[in-house]
C-alpha cells in the first residue's frame, strides 16, 4: 500500500483497495496505477493533482465504474464494481455517478436543457424537464435553456455539463480537468460552483487537475506521481 | 513522387484503416458498373442475333426482292431470264420446331439444284456462297437433292448423315433425313435446317411462292442503276431493297427497346454516384485537419484536388475491374430474359454469344472511373478550398448546408417546374430525350429538396419519437438533422433507388392492369387455336384449311373466326398485317378505339373496300391518324388503304394493320389462318367442345387454349417480359442499402466520442445499438417518403411521356398497392438490417478510449 486517506467507515463512499491497473500498448504492459489505496468519504471535495500520465484519469475511470482494476478492488458506496454485471454497472452509474469532462462533451445536436435531461432519459425517466430546469437554474443559466451548445461560451458549456452531471443527484461527481479549457476567471467560477454543490448537496467530488490553484477550493489534495499517491494534504 | 506520397498518406492510409467501408463502396461501384455492362452485353446478344443465321447463310448478295404473302415463282423465272449477268437465288425462310428437343430453329430453303450446278461452275464459284456452305460427303455429293425429305443441318442437331429428324412446320409433323452438315466455317449462330426450295414450299404451304429472292449484280454500271433496271420489271407490289434491309429494319425497331433498357441499367450507377459523393464528402469532412496541415506545409489547392479525385478514381477503377467478371456473369442470366422479351414483343431471337470484348473493358473502365471522378468533383473541390485556419472547424460545412436548405428547396421547385415543362416536348428521332431530361430534373429536384425535408421531418418528429420509441429515437433523429449533409446524400441515394422501384412498379402494374382490362374486350371467344411450337411476334405459321372447316361444323360451335397474319414492312419498320372476320357478331364487340366510337360502327366501316384499322403503337410510330391513307404492297399490287380508326393494342410493339378478311383475300388469296377463335353456342359445354376439337385435330399439331388459359399465358409472358426490370431495380436497391451500411459505419466512427459519452452518462450498450438501428430505420423511412413521392412523379413521366413516345401504348394509371407496400417494407427492413453490423461496432467501442481521444 502506497498511501491512504482513511475515513470513518460509516461516511466512506469510495474505497480503492490496493489497486493496480495495467494497459497494453503495442503489446507491452504499461502500469497506470500501482498498488494504490485511498478512501474518500461523503461530501468531500478531493483534488487529484499531478503531471499528465500520473494516473489521475485512470483513477477517475475506476471510481466511476467505467473501468476495472487489474488487481485490487474498487468499492463505490460499499459495492465492489468488479463483481457487477454489465446491466448492474449501468444501473450503478445511472444512480450514483456523474461525470464532468475537460472538453465539456455536450451533444451539439441537443439544446442546453436537452443535454441536461439526457442522463434521466437514458435511465428511463418519463418527464425529466422539471428536474433539468431546476439544475439549470442552480448553475445560473435559466435563460439559456434552449440555446444550442455552439451558442454558449466555454464557461456556460461547462456549467451546463455540471448541471447534466448532477441532474440525477449522484453520490459522487467525477471531474476530469473541468477547468482545463477555460480561462482563469471562468475556471475559478466553475470551481466555486463545484464547491457550492459539494457543500449544499453533500455530493462527493473527485477532481483530476494539474492546477495548483485548484487546491484552494477543495478540502483534500491528493498528489499523485507515476501511478501512486505521493502525498495527501487536507485543509 | 511527392504527390504519390501525399496520396498514400492522405488517402490510402485512412482508407486502409476502414477496410469494410472501402470495400462496400468498391462493391457498390462494381455492382453499378456490372449492371451497365451486363445489360449492354445481354441486349446486344439477345437483339443482335435475330435472323443472323438467315443472313449468315445468305451469302454475298446486293439486293433482295420481297412481297407480302411471298414472291411468286414466276418472278424468279422473269429475273433469271433477264439479259443481265445477275445471280438469282430464291429462298424460303421460315421456322421449324425440332420435335425431339422442342427447339425452334430457322428453316432456310434454297434452290439446291441451281446452287449445286453453280457450285460446279468454276466461273461463278467465287460468287456463290450458299452451296459452298453446305458440306456433303464427297462421294454422295448432292445425290439426295431431289429427295423430298432431305435436309442439311448444323452438327448439333444430328449425330451423323442419315439420321432421321422430325420437324414441326406450321401445324404438321414431318420426318426428314439429314443429308449433310453446315460446316462450322460458315459461323452460323445457333442451329439451322436447310432444305430444297420445292420441299420447303410443300412443307410450309407456300406453293408457288418464295419468301425472298437474293440478287447479285455486277459492279457496273452501279448499284442504283441496277436497282432502277430491276424495279422496272417487277410488279408494283413487289419490293426491291438492298440486301439486309429487313435486318436493318429490325434493328431500328429494337433500338427504342434497347435504349430504354440501357437507360434503366444506369440507375444503379446513379445510386452508386450518390454514394461515392457521400464517401468522398465524409473523407473531406473527416480529414479537414489533415488537409489544413498539409496546406500549411506547402501543398497547393490543385494537389489536394488531385488527391481526392484520385481516391475516387481508385474506387472507380477497382470497382470497374471487379465489374468485368460480375457483369459477364449477370449478362448470362439477363440474356435469357431479354431474348424472351424480344421474342414476345418484336421478332424471333436467338441469343448470340456473350463476349467480353476490348470495347466492354473500355466501357466498364470509362463508366466506373468516369462516374466516380464526376461524383467526387464537388467534395474534392471543397477539400481544395479548405484554408489552414478553418481546418479545425468541423461543423462549418454542416452549418453551411443548414443555412442553404431553403435556397436549395426553391431551386428544387424550379427544377420540378422545368421537369413538368420538359415532359411536354415531343420525342426526338423516336427517342423520348425530353422525357428522360424530365426524369433527371425530377431526381435533381428531389436531391435538392431532401435537406429541407429531412430537417423538417426530424425536427417535427423528434419529440414524438422520444415519446413512442425512447430517448434513443430522439438522439437518432437529432443526429440525422445535425449531420444534414451526410443524411441528405444517403436519403437521396436510397430514395432514388426506391423512386425507380416505385415508378417502374407503378408503370408495370398499371400496364399489367391495362392489359388485363384490354383482354376482357379483345378476347371474346371461348377457345383459341394456334399451331404448336414457340410463339414469336414475327412468326405466323398457319393451320390447315380443312381443320378450320371441320371445327366450324362441330356441334356446339357457333362460329369460327379466322385470323391471318403476315409480316410486312412499312416506312422501313416491321409491322404485322392481319385480317379477321369482323362481321361476326361477337368479334371486337367491345373493342376500344381512340375515337371512342362504338365498335360496331367502326367495324361496319371496316367492311367497306380497302378500309383498315391500325393499332396505337403503329399510329404512334408512323404518325398515322384516322382518315389517313396507307399505301401497302399486297401481293403484286400497291394498295391504298384508308384508316377507319385506331384501336388500343398491347399484343406487341411492332404495330398492327388490320383488314377485314374479305379485303385481304382480294389481294392475298391464301385462305389459311394463323389463329382461330372459336365461339360456342350458348348451351355448349366448353370441355366437351374442346375434346371434340382435339379429336378433329388429331392429325394437326395445334394448341388449344380456353379463354382463361390464354389470358393466363398472356400475363405469364407479360411478367416474364418485365422480370429484367425488377432485377435491375433490386440491384439498385442493393447498391443503396450497401451504401447505407457503409455510411452507418462512417457515422459510428465519426461519432464514437458521442457514443462513449452516452455510456458515461448512463447509457447501456443496448441503448447504443438501438440508437444506430433507429437511425438506420429513420434513414429508411425518410428515403421511403422521398422515394415514393419522387417515384409517383417519375411514374407519370414513364407512363405518359417515355412509354408513350417510345412504344406508343396508352397505359391507364393504376396503383399496385400490395406490391408497393411489400417492396417498401422490404427496403425498410433491409435498411435496418444494414445497421446491425455498424450497431455492433458502436456497442463494442471502449468509452474511455473514445471519449478521451482528441
Amino acid at each position: 500500500m502506497q498511501s491512504a486517506a482513511t475515513e470513518d467507515p460509516i461516511s466512506r463512499l469510495l474505497s480503492v483497495e490496493r489497486v493496480t491497473k495495467e494497459y497494453k500498448t503495442d503489446g507491452e504492459p504499461v502500469r497506470a496505477l500501482h498498488d494504490l489505496s485511498i478512501e474518500i468519504g461523503s461530501g468531500r471535495f478531493v483534488a487529484l493533482v499531478g503531471r499528465s500520465g500520473c494516473g489521475k484519469s485512470t483513477l477517475l475511470n475506476l471510481a466511476g465504474a467505467m473501468d476495472f482494476p487489474t488487481s485490487g478492488h474498487v468499492l463505490l458506496d460499499g459495492i465492489a464494481t468488479d463483481q457487477l454485471s454489465e446491466t448492474q454497472l449501468t444501473q450503478l452509474r445511472r444512480e450514483k455517478v456523474g461525470f464532468i469532462f475537460q472538453s465539456f462533451q455536450l451533444l451539439h445536436t441537443l439544446s442546453a436543457i436537452e443535454n441536461i435531461e439526457l442522463p434521466l432519459l437514458l435511465a428511463g425517466h418519463g418527464n425529466p424537464r422539471p428536474q433539468a430546469r431546476e439544475r439549470l437554474v442552480s448553475v445560473g443559466l435559466a435563460e439559456l435553456a434552449d440555446r444550442m451548445p455552439h451558442q454558449l461560451s466555454g464557461g456556460q458549456m461547462q456549467r451546463v455539463a455540471i448541471a447534466r452531471a448532477l441532474v440525477h443527484s449522484p453520490r459522487i461527481l467525477l471531474a476530469d480537468e473541468p477547468t482545463g479549457n477555460l480561462d482563469t476567471a471562468t475556471g475559478n467560477s466553475i470551481l466555486e460552483e463545484l464547491q457550492r454543490i459539494c457543500i449544499a448537496h453533500k455530493t462527493t467530488i473527485l477532481m483530476a487537475t494539474h492546477s495548483a490553484e485548484s487546491a484552494s477550493f477543495v478540502d483534500t489534495v491528493v498528489h499523485m506521481r507515476d501511478g501512486h499517491i505521493e502525498e495527501i494534504v487536507r485543509s | 513522387m511527392a504527390s504519390l506520397s501525399l496520396f498514400f498518406r492522405l488517402i490510402v492510409r485512412p482508407a486502409r484503416r476502414e477496410p469494410a467501408r472501402s470495400l462496400l463502396i468498391v462493391l457498390a461501384v462494381a455492382l453499378g458498373v456490372s449492371v451497365v455492362l451486363a445489360i449492354d452485353l445481354a441486349s446486344s446478344a439477345a437483339a443482335g442475333s435475330f435472323r443472323s443465321s438467315m443472313e449468315t447463310l445468305a451469302g454475298d448478295n446486293d439486293l433482295e426482292v420481297t412481297a407480302v404473302g411471298g414472291v411468286a415463282d414466276q418472278i424468279v423465272g422473269q429475273l433469271a431470264i433477264l439479259p443481265y449477268s445477275i445471280r438469282v437465288s430464291p429462298r424460303i425462310e421460315d421456322h421449324a420446331t425440332v420435335v425431339a428437343s422442342g427447339e425452334t430453329v430457322p428453316l432456310i430453303a434454297i434452290d439446291v439444284v441451281a446452287e449445286a450446278n453453280s457450285h460446279k461452275d468454276q466461273q461463278v464459284q467465287d460468287q456463290n456462297v450458299d452451296s459452298r456452305k453446305i458440306e456433303t460427303p464427297k462421294i454422295d455429293g448432292f445425290k439426295h437433292i431431289n429427295d423430298a425429305d432431305a435436309i442439311w443441318t448444323t452438327r448439333q442437331l444430328a449425330g451423323k448423315v442419315g439420321d432421321k429428324i422430325t420437324l414441326l412446320i406450321n401445324d404438321q409433323k414431318r420426318d426428314y433425313t439429314v443429308r449433310g452438315f453446315v460446316p462450322e466455317s460458315a459461323q452460323v449462330n445457333g442451329n439451322v435446317v436447310l432444305m430444297d426450295i420445292a420441299a420447303a414450299q410443300n412443307a410450309t404451304g407456300k406453293a408457288g411462292h418464295v419468301d425472298r429472292i437474293l440478287l447479285k449484280v455486277p459492279e457496273q454500271p452501279g448499284f442504283d442503276v441496277w436497282q432502277q433496271k430491276l424495279r422496272a420489271v417487277l410488279p408494283s407490289g413487289v419490293e426491291l431493297n438492298a440486301q439486309g434491309s429487313h435486318t436493318a429494319a429490325n434493328r431500328r425497331m429494337l433500338s427504342a427497346f434497347r435504349w430504354n433498357l440501357g437507360i434503366l441499367s444506369y440507375v444503379a450507377l446513379l445510386v452508386g454516384a450518390f454514394l461515392i459523393y457521400n464517401t468522398i464528402s465524409v473523407s473531406v469532412v473527416r480529414r479537414r485537419a489533415d488537409i489544413g496541415t498539409i496546406r500549411a506545409l506547402g501543398a497547393s489547392r490543385n494537389t489536394i484536388l488531385a488527391a481526392f479525385l484520385a481516391e475516387a478514381a481508385v474506387f472507380g477503377f477497382v470497382g470497374a475491374v471487379l465489374a468485368l467478371p460480375l457483369g459477364r456473369l449477370m449478362a448470362t442470366g439477363a440474356v435469357r430474359l431479354l431474348a424472351t422479351t424480344v421474342d414476345a414483343l418484336y421478332i424471333s431471337s436467338r441469343p448470340g454469344s456473350l463476349s467480353l470484348s476490348g470495347e466492354s473493358v473500355v466501357l466498364a473502365l470509362v463508366v466506373g472511373i468516369g462516374v466516380a471522378v464526376v461524383s467526387a468533383l464537388a467534395p474534392a473541390r471543397e477539400a481544395s478550398l479548405v484554408p489552414p485556419t478553418e481546418a479545425m472547424a468541423r461543423g462549418a460545412r454542416e452549418y453551411t448546408i443548414r443555412v442553404e436548405r431553403t435556397r436549395d428547396a426553391w431551386i428544387a421547385l424550379a427544377l420540378a417546374l422545368a421537369a413538368a415543362l420538359a415532359a411536354r416536348f415531343p420525342a426526338i428521332a423516336g427517342k423520348p430525350l425530353f422525357g428522360y431530361l424530365s426524369a433527371l430534373l425530377l431526381i435533381a429536384a428531389s436531391a435538392l429538396a431532401i435537406p429541407a425535408l429531412v430537417f423538417w421531418i426530424t425536427s417535427v418528429a423528434s419529440t414524438t419519437l422520444r415519446k413512442f420509441m425512447g430517448v434513443e429515437a430522439m438522439l437518432a433523429s437529432r443526429s440525422l438533422a445535425g449531420s444534414l449533409r451526410r443524411t441528405s446524400v444517403l436519403v437521396a441515394a436510397l430514395s432514388t433507388a426506391i423512386a425507380m422501384m416505385t415508378s417502374v412498379g407503378i408503370m408495370v402494374g398499371s400496364f399489367r392492369q391495362t392489359v388485363i382490362t384490354w383482354m376482357d374486350s379483345q378476347l371474346p371467344a371461348d377457345l383459341y387455336l394456334r399451331p404448336a411450337g414457340d410463339p414469336s411476334a414475327d412468326r405466323h405459321p398457319t393451320i390447315a384449311l380443312d381443320l378450320t372447316d371441320r371445327i366450324a361444323r362441330l356441334p356446339g360451335v357457333e362460329s369460327v373466326s379466322r385470323f391471318r397474319a403476315y409480316e410486312i414492312q412499312y416506312e422501313g419498320l416491321p409491322v404485322t398485317l392481319g385480317s379477321a372476320e369482323t362481321n361476326l357478331s361477337r368479334f371486337y364487340q367491345s373493342s376500344g378505339f381512340l375515337s371512342r366510337r362504338p365498335a360496331k360502327d367502326v367495324l361496319k366501316e371496316l367492311l367497306s373496300p380497302d378500309a383498315a384499322i391500325v393499332s396505337e403503337p403503329f399510329a404512334n410510330k408512323h404518325h398515322a391518324k384516322a382518315g389517313d391513307v396507307l399505301t401497302l404492297p399486297l401481293g403484286e399490287k400497291l394498295v391504298k388503304l384508308r384508316i377507319v380508326d385506331i384501336f388500343y393494342d398491347y399484343a406487341n410493339e411492332r404495330g398492327y394493320v388490320i383488314l377485314d378478311r374479305s379485303t385481304i383475300l382480294r389481294y392475298l388469296p391464301d385462305p389459311s389462318a394463323s389463329n382461330l377463335a372459336v365461339y360456342l353456342a350458348p348451351e355448349a359445354d366448353l370441355e366437351t367442345v374442346r375434346n371434340e376439337i382435339k379429336a378433329s385435330a388429331a392429325h394437326s399439331e395445334v394448341l388449344i387454349f380456353s379463354n382463361r388459359d390464354i389470358r393466363h399465358e398472356a400475363i405469364r409472358i407479360f411478367d416474364q417480359t418485365f422480370a429484367i426490370t425488377y432485377a435491375l431495380e433490386a440491384i439498385a436497391i442493393l447498391v443503396a442499402v450497401m451504401g447505407v451500411a457503409g455510411a452507418l459505419m462512417s457515422i459510428v466512427i465519426d461519432r464514437r466520442r458521442e457514443f462513449g459519452l452516452l455510456r458515461f452518462l448512463g447509457a447501456a450498450s443496448s441503448q447504443i445499438r438501438k440508437l444506430i438501428l433507429v437511425e438506420a430505420g429513420l434513414i429508411g423511412i425518410l428515403s421511403n417518403i422521398a422515394g415514393v413521392v419522387l417515384g409517383v412523379l417519375l411514374s407519370l413521366v414513364l407512363i405518359f411521356v417515355i412509354n408513350k413516345q417510345s412504344f406508343g401504348w396508352t397505359i391507364q394509371f393504376h396503383w399496385p398497392v400490395a406490391i408497393l407496400l411489400g417492396a417498401l417494407t422490404g427496403v425498410y427492413v433491409a435498411t435496418v438490417l444494414a445497421g446491425i453490423y455498424p450497431a455492433r461496432i458502436a456497442q463494442r467501442l471502449n468509452p474511455i478510449e473514445v471519449v478521451h481521444e482528441e
